[in-house]
């Protein structure tokens, strides 16, 4: 049986770059934890014959051609940021993880 | 060698491993129909897909699946027959998707070899893996005084190259090489860059980036069965600078086991001017991708028979082709070698076809034009020359319309952009003095000239010809050919040699 610490959540929560309190953190640790249990129980009613599956089509091989498509102007693209500069998205500092 | 080295392997033995990124030549991009042209203005390449818009779905190019294909065979790898795509989650805004589409524990293509080429021996390099998949966009760091992410205060990220095609070719670590691991290392990314050209799957420009390399080099101590601790050494993007990062790496980490440290498991930088190798952030592990199957793409069954199609239409591969073509010039493995790392067996071969001797062809483009190139800090390859022209001057050559000196200005002439070697002979009056009446009547003046000399052969002094050559020579501005001022100086004076 799964069970979410709250170290476990901490760490969910960097590489999501989420900042949560401890209090919040306890209380997701919980939730996450019901959620994988209520997952976990597909487990029990899967029988060996029923292989894993990733997808619920059962299609393989869809490709495009290699051909170019319109694409969206500079202005289109950048329209939805929350800023940009010299026709780039502009992002805050990037932090080095050292 | 520094003593650093030899100390180092006096007492380590190095094991590298290298990931090369290439950029496949594709005129889409891997999951959506945007263009792939380099240098194109910011964002001018970017739709819904590409920048991670909700509600996009991507769908995979045909022909990158058909390359990945093709290179896993010019690799002698096994070609998976079900796999899929997946998952990797990271927040970095080079990845607008907060993910990126790769594989992993499913790759196309597995368990291969290249073989190396070092010195006269051959080096098998194992291929763990080659996979597929989308590239991330590029991102300028503003504010820092080298446009790196130190000191930055904000990034400007251009989203042209997300997701453009990108083949990750893995080798499996290669113990053994000692000394010559760094050799080694370089001789394989240059003939994994051949092998890719011939394939005709990707520019391979490294400097435009479309061919880039991780090292991956530890240190085991010699005798011990344990491997040490690994660092990965970020973006090395020259041949120079793979085989200057892995010695770099052997000398670090020789001076930290020495001195009693420990190896630290990270990602390092190596920088162009200094060759030596930084500290990076310290590498996230594998599980903190949390990949899973890529849920938006069915997966990869590549039919047998369009394998086998694909594997029954390779090109001739580059080791093949250098074996044939040292039968056909004549030329041992060392010279072959040497044409290789200078970039040069493509405009051999192509002088040869346009009608020069094979010995001929290879003298010019790694004799002169080699040291033409040197002076310069360029590729052979990339001078104003082409094969016809140098085929053209080896003709004229051995025509007599040229002697090696003034074959030598004419090259100058034709990288100068004066024209073809025709036009350089004409323009710049080259032609050698063959008119024999011409010829006698200088050489008379020389041996008039010069009694002395002149005496000394009729005596039989046959060496003493030599000044009175060399008269006529200056007289003829170096025009002349000299085999035949000689037959002329002595059939005058008298002598049979
Ligand atoms: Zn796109």
């Amino acid at each position: 049986m799964p069970s979410i610490t709250r170290a476990e959540a901490a760490h969910l929560a960097r590489l999501s770059r989420l900042a949560l309190t401890d209090d919040e953190l306890d209380q997701l640790a919980g939730q996450l934890d019901v959620i994988i249990n209520a997952v976990a129980r597909v487990s029990e009613v899967a029988d060996a014959d029923v292989p894993p599956t990733s997808h619920s089509v059962p299609l393989t091989n869809v490709f495009r051609p290699d051909e170019v498509r319109p694409c969206l102007t500079p202005d289109e693209a950048l329209a939805g940021a929350p800023a940009a500069e010299e026709q780039r998205f502009r992002v805050p500092r990037i932090l080095d993880e050292e | 060698m520094s003593t650093t080295y030899d100390e180092a392997l006096a007492n380590y033995e190095p094991v590298f491993g290298l990931e090369t990124h290439v950029e496949l030549g594709t005129v889409s991009k891997m999951f959506c129909g945007c263009g792939t042209t380099f240098g194109a203005p910011p964002n001018t390449q970017v739709c819904p897909v590409c920048l991670g818009l909700p509600g996009s779905l991507p769908v995979a190019n045909a022909m990158a699946i058909e390359s990945t294909i093709r290179i896993g065979l010019a690799l002698h790898c096994t070609i998976a027959r079900w796999c899929r795509f997946a998952r990797k989650n990271y927040f970095y805004p080079d990845m607008p998707k907060n993910f990126q589409i790769s594989q992993y524990d499913e790759p196309l293509c597995v368990e291969g070899y290249l073989d190396v080429e070092v010195g006269d021996s051959v080096v098998r390099v194992g291929i763990e893996r080659v996979h597929l998949e989308e590239d991330t966009g590029k991102s300028l760091h503003v504010g820092g005084s080298t446009g790196r992410i130190h000191g930055a205060t904000h990034s400007l990220v251009d989203y042209n190259r997300a997701g453009i095609p990108l083949v990750e070719i893995v080798t499996k670590p290669v113990p053994g090489t000692g000394a010559l691991a760094p050799e080694v290392a370089r001789a394989y990314v240059t003939e994994l860059r051949e092998t890719l050209r011939a394939l005709g799957v990707s520019d391979v420009r490294m400097e435009e980036g479309s061919l880039r390399c991780d090292v991956n080099l530890s240190l085991n101590r010699v005798g011990a069965t344990e491997w040490g601790t690994r660092s990965e050494t970020k973006n090395v993007n020259s041949l120079r600078s793979v085989e200057r990062a892995v010695r770099s790496e052997i000398e670090r980490q020789s001076e930290v086991l020495s001195a009693g440290g420990r190896v630290v498991q990270e990602t390092r930088h190596f920088h162009e001017d200094t060759g030596v190798t930084t500290s990076g952030r310290s590498k996230e592990m594998a599980e903190d991708y949390r990949y899973f199957p890529e849920p938006d793409l069915v997966p990869i069954a590549p039919a047998a028979d369009w394998v086998e199609s694909l594997r029954d239409a390779l090109p001739e591969l580059p080791f093949e082709r250098r074996r044939r073509l040292r039968e056909e010039w004549g030329i041992s493995a060392l010279d072959m070698q040497a044409a290789l790392n200078a970039g040069a067996v493509a405009a051999i071969e192509s002088t040869v076809a346009a009608g020069a001797s094979p010995r001929d062809a290879y003298k010019w483009w790694m004799g002169e034009l080699a040291r033409q190139a040197n002076e310069r800090g360029v590729e052979v390859s990339t001078l104003p020359v082409t094969p016809s022209d140098v085929a053209r001057i080896s003709v004229l050559v051995n025509d007599g319309k040229l002697t090696d000196k003034l074959a030598r200005q004419v090259l100058d002439g034709v990288l100068a952009c004066e024209g073809s070697p025709d036009d350089v002979v004409a323009a710049r009056g080259l032609e050698v003095v063959s008119d024999d009446a011409a010829l006698g009547a200088a050489v008379d003046a020389a041996i008039g000239a010069d009694p002395d000399a002149a005496q000394k052969v009729r005596d039989g002094k046959v060496a003493a010809a030599g000044a009175l050559v060399g008269a006529v020579m200056k007289a003829t501005g170096g025009k002349a050919d000299a085999a035949r001022v000689r037959e002329l100086v002595l059939e005058r004076l008298n002598t049979d040699a």
